[in-house]
């Protein structure tokens, strides 16, 4: 029993795919059912995009503001850091001391990079 | 071993309490829409719904038929597989979130068997939020891209910086909780603030840990791109924002999720910082009256909590306005993720100091 609560087996994740099938046959259901209900009366107007009423300028699809992908970078590299703060506060109480002055340690470097692209300007959104 | 563990019975079991949890959240969700009217009209003197039904109570039905009864327009320089994946996904990530929470206490039979009112009890029961959650950012970014519409693309790009920003204080907030319970298994978290009052203090953790629930609930708010963070749907300059070229039940898909998330969110809330299924005097109901009662009032109490945190939502979403965009991201970056770590860091030494 102590063994079952300190590891999950794939015995616990069972219910999880359960609950995944049903959800998924839930949107397909849904998804086939407006299909077929709603009416079909396709023009070509209809079937263009929204733009104020006007017709359509260009395509969508034109380079973007770089900054959008900086912050996207950005939380991959800050996410992987707290990603391995999770371990360590599972384990934190028999770490004591020890753990904790090592972990200051990694906060000082989270913080540096931090200021570092602070101080960049990366976060910055008015040029 | 795993094969004998997994019975017919497990099974069946499983799948009932599964689609009672889908269609409740599903019921409470559509429901929030109604609610949602009636909030807004009692906080700006109107009447709200109050055709369909006594009160517009069926204002919500009537809704969803008319969603399946719209036409279905794809536009022509769209994505086809994108377009229908966009919604699809934002609803499948909706109804995962629900798995690992625990909605009641565990019911025992007289014969021994226990009855757990939780999908899937598992070990990593936060993580797994959290991967769901950041999954259902792909919902919204597929939508908006596959809609090859302005208005779209540009909502969707509001939309995923800043869940991705506010993800990184929500994650940091939390650890100073984990670190107090040892555990990221939801139904453990639940189980140590048991009743309300132990030792001379409050067991709830919103008492223990004030700062990290103020964090977490700022980044919900986020999360679920509500008032005052509503910037990637703000109808004064995005048209209808991510979801402008959606019609019929796609555009329902990604309403109804928001709504669900907001459900999820405000249950998830009221696990980890209000106690759960956790109320005062538990114990004496457990004592008194039976084991089943408390299981009962338990799962009420749930929601109860839930339903006020859904209010709480929609009161702020009345009340305020929205917040500029280099507000919010320095509002995310700037203040909370520095606050979070703060939190972590006293929470750890004042937990080391007083420990033996």
């Amino acid at each position: 029993m102590i063994l079952l609560e300190a590891f999950s087996t794939p015995v616990n994740y069972f219910p999880i795919l359960i609950q995944l099938v049903l959800a998924i046959g839930f949107v397909i259901v849904m998804m086939g059912a407006t299909h077929l209900l709603g009416p079909k009366r396709k023009t070509t107007d209809k079937l263009e995009n929204f733009e104020c009423g006007i017709e359509q300028e260009g395509n969508a699809r034109q380079p973007l503001a770089v900054k959008y992908f900086l912050v996207a970078i950005l939380f991959v590299l800050f996410d992987v850091e707290v990603i391995f703060f999770y371990p360590y506060a599972i384990n934190f109480r028999e770490l004591g001391w020890n753990g904790f002055i090592a972990v200051v340690m990694f906060v000082a470097f989270f913080i540096l990079g931090f200021t570092y692209i602070i101080k960049k300007g990366a976060l910055n959104w008015e040029d | 071993m795993i094969l004998t563990a997994i019975t017919l019975g497990f099974i069946l079991e499983k799948v009932i309490l599964v689609s009672i949890i889908l269609g409740g959240s599903l019921g409470i969700a559509m429901y929030s829409t109604w609610a949602e009217r009636k909030v807004a009209a009692v906080m700006q003197d109107r009447r709200g719904p109050n055709r369909a039904g006594p009160f517009g109570l069926f204002q919500p039905l009537a809704d969803g038929l008319k969603l399946f009864m719209k036409e279905e327009i794809i536009p022509t320089l769209s994505n086809k597989f994108l377009f229908i994946l966009g919604p699809s996904l934002a609803m499948l990530m909706a109804c995962m979130t629900s798995a690992v929470i625990p909605w009641g206490p565990n019911i025992v039979h007289a014969d021994g068997s226990v009855f757990t009112l939780q999908v899937a009890d598992i070990n990593i029961g936060i993580l797994f939020i959290f991967g769901v959650v950041s999954l259902g950012v792909y919902g919204i970014m597929l939508g908006s891209w596959a809609s090859n519409n302005k208005y779209s693309l540009l909502s969707g790009l509001r939309a995923a910086a800043q869940a991705v920003s506010y993800e990184l204080a929500m994650g940091l907030s939390l650890i100073a909780l984990v670190m107090m319970s040892g555990s990221l298994s939801m139904r453990e978290i639940v189980e140590q603030q048991h009743g309300f009052w132990n030792n001379g203090y409050f067991t709830w953790n919103f008492f223990k840990q004030p700062l990290a629930f103020v964090i977490f609930i700022v980044c919900s708010f986020a999360e679920l791109n509500r008032a005052p963070f509503d910037l990637s749907e703000c109808e004064s300059e995005l048209v209808g924002g991510y979801h402008t070229e959606f019609s019929s039940m796609k555009l329902g898909f990604y309403l109804f999720a928001e709504y669900i998330n907001m459900f999820i969110t405000s249950i998830i809330l009221s696990s980890l910082f209000f106690g759960g299924y956790n109320y005062p005097g538990m114990d004496w109901v457990a004592l008194h009256v039976s084991p089943l009662f408390v299981s009962i009032i338990g799962v009420l109490v749930l929601l109860g909590k839930a339903v006020a945190f859904i209010l709480f939502f929609m009161f702020i979403r009345w009340t305020l306005p929205r917040f500029r965009y280099d507000q919010l991201m320095d509002l995310g970056w700037k203040s909370l993720i520095p606050l979070a770590l703060f939190n972590m860091l006293v929470t750890g030494a004042i937990i080391l100091a007083f420990q033996k």
